[in-house]
């Protein structure tokens, strides 16, 4: 339990500082959620989806740290005016990366950013024709929401079950 | 990986700084680096067991130290009084040295589930595998020790007992008196240890009056320099050294003493006493205005640990939906620094354990901020954080998208 020291990159910082793209979106086609506030980390993102899946707009949500808040805003950022499928190929190194880089115990903050942009776009798929490039089988930053999810159920579970 | 060079420069200079992370470090005061300083060079600067002038010098230096503590602790005699290098090292010392140098009528250590973690790990850490037995005692909602429960863990075998004086984190104030004379009724050869780090100066604490064996007591809690404590060890008690080497003037630490330290934490001590009540009632004027003024300009918050029976320092506030490394993050631009329970701040990502022990869960926890003020701040410090903190506090929940499930989040 002991505490480390985090020098963040002043990108980070700037990004914590004035957030790009936060709220929510009142006309989102789609939004999707990620993360346990039990964990301590909630990502939303909110996608405006036009024509030829093109991102035009997109928007966070976030509850967490600083990183939390400067990697959503900055994916925000990265995903306006690519399409869907260049979307889904942002990994989590590659925002980690177009940060500047995260101190390893915060690299859950980059899966989760990502875990959540792809859930909106799978739930965007949900009633549309399933396209070729979009993999059946869940990717490894929405595995790691997945768990971090589970996680805040155990834990909730576990301090429920002490206090009754 | 980063620059903290280039950190700090895209932080920049915040117009104004109050500094209430006195729980993890502390600035010295100037009256207290100013009595140091010639003992660097100029004066004393002889180790206190060498028979030659600068040898004495510092002798009496040590001595001087020594009695000063002696009197505020309410020691009987200084040699009672050993100087550690820090409270970390001195907590180590009196749970270890006290249960080896008693190994031989028990095995059972018995310490609060809120104990600092120089106390906690040190029992589950190293002496549980090494075949004590370690019974936590639980704590009620604010903090209070269960004496109950206390009671009933003393047993024949019980060689040692730990209860913090104040916790360190929530500021409660244990009913230590009565904790000992539960401990001693059922087995007077237990030894009782008290970390005073939190008590020392703020609330009267008087070894003697409260029959404890060992008392651990911090320099830079006080205002003075870091790497030096006192560790009081009452007459007749028995403790192993851990460290061995040449032994000077501290028959329980091995080593050269280091003279300007101890000087520095003497004239922290000695400024803090010359006016006790003074600088206490200080301190709680500051401390309820702030933790009142939070608690009522800002909506969903809890207060962590008691509000009677709290030492006088201490503001420990969780506010809900808002996560405490980001927070510490955003008043830290703002020139307010402060540390957080949550577990972002830690390597497990685990909140801090004593905030999970007085039953708060992990979103509560990370939400926690700690603050404590000192006998050199001012109203306009007090002012200044009231104003910054609640729009910190709203920025964060602003950018949340746990709003409007408000606090229990």
């Amino acid at each position: 339990m002991s505490r480390v020291p985090l020098p963040y990159g002043p990108k980070i910082l700037e990004l914590f500082r004035n957030p790009k793209n936060a709220g929510p979106m009142e006309d989102a086609t789609v939004s999707a959620t990620a993360g346990s506030p039990i964990c301590g980390d909630v990502i939303a993102i909110y996608l405006k989806i036009g024509e030829g899946d093109v991102v035009e707009r997109a928007s966070f949500e976030s509850y967490g740290c600083a990183a939390n808040i400067a990697t959503a805003s900055l994916l925000t950022e990265m995903v306006r005016g690519r399409t869907l499928k260049e979307a889904w190929g942002i990994s989590w190194r590659e925002l980690t990366e177009e940060l500047g880089g995260l101190p390893s115990i915060k690299f859950h903050c980059g899966t989760l950013a990502v875990g959540a942009l792809r859930r909106a776009i799978r739930a965007y798929y949900e009633e549309r024709p399933h396209p070729d490039w979009l993999p059946e089988e869940a990717t490894l930053e929405e595995r790691q929401a997945l768990e971090a999810e589970e996680l805040g159920e155990r834990l909730s579970r576990r301090i429920g079950g002490e206090k009754g | 990986m980063f620059s903290v060079e280039e950190l700090l420069k895209a932080h920049g200079e915040p117009e104004r700084e109050v500094y209430l992370d006195l729980e993890n470090s502390a600035p010295v005061a100037r009256e207290v680096l100013e009595a140091m300083l010639p003992y660097f060079a100029e004066r004393a600067y002889g180790n206190p067991s060498i028979t030659h002038k600068p040898g004495w010098m510092a002798y009496d230096v040590v001595q001087r130290a020594l009695e000063e503590i002696r009197r505020h602790l309410g020691a009987s005699r200084p040699e009672e009084i050993n100087f550690i290098p820090g409270a970390t090292e001195a907590n180590n010392l009196a749970l270890m040295g006290a249960a080896l140098a008693n190994r031989r009528r028990g095995r059972r250590i018995i310490v609060s589930r809120i104990e600092p973690l120089n106390v906690l790990h040190v029992a589950l850490n190293l002496l549980r595998p090494r075949g004590f037995e370690v019974v936590e005692v639980p704590v009620d909602g604010e903090g209070f020790i269960d004496l109950d429960a206390l009671g009933e863990a003393v047993n024949r075998e019980t060689i040692l007992v730990s209860i913090s004086a104040v916790n360190h984190e929530i500021g409660t104030i244990q009913p230590l008196r009565e904790a000992v004379e539960l401990v001693k009724d059922k087995n007077p050869d237990a030894v009782f240890h008290t970390d005073a780090s939190d008590a020392y100066g703020r609330i009267p604490f008087n070894v003697g009056e409260l029959g404890v064996d060992m008392a651990t007591v911090s320099s830079y809690k006080v205002l003075g320099p870091r790497g030096v404590a006192a560790l009081y060890v009452g007459e007749g008690v028995e403790v192993e050294r851990l460290l061995e080497g040449q032994l000077g003037t501290q028959r329980l630490w091995p080593g050269v003493e280091n003279v300007p330290l101890i000087v520095g934490f003497q004239k922290a001590s000695e400024l803090l006493f010359r006016d006790f009540e003074g600088n206490t009632s200080h301190m709680r004027r500051l401390r309820n205005r702030l933790m009142e003024g939070l608690l009522k300009s800002i909506p969903e918050t809890l207060l962590n640990g008691p509000r009677e029976r709290r030492a006088p320092d201490n503001v420990n506030i969780s506010f809900l939906g808002c996560e405490g490394e980001a927070l510490t993050i955003e008043l830290s631009l703002h020139g307010v620094y402060v540390s957080s329970g949550s577990a972002c701040t830690r390597r497990l990502l685990q909140p801090s354990h004593v905030l999970t022990a007085i039953g708060r869960r992990p979103e509560e926890a990370h939400g926690s901020i700690l603050m404590k003020v000192s006998r050199m701040y001012c109203d306009e410090d007090v002012d200044y954080v009231l104003r910054v903190l609640p729009g910190a506090v709203e920025r964060l929940r602003g950018l949340s998208p746990l709003k409007g499930e408000g606090g229990d989040v």
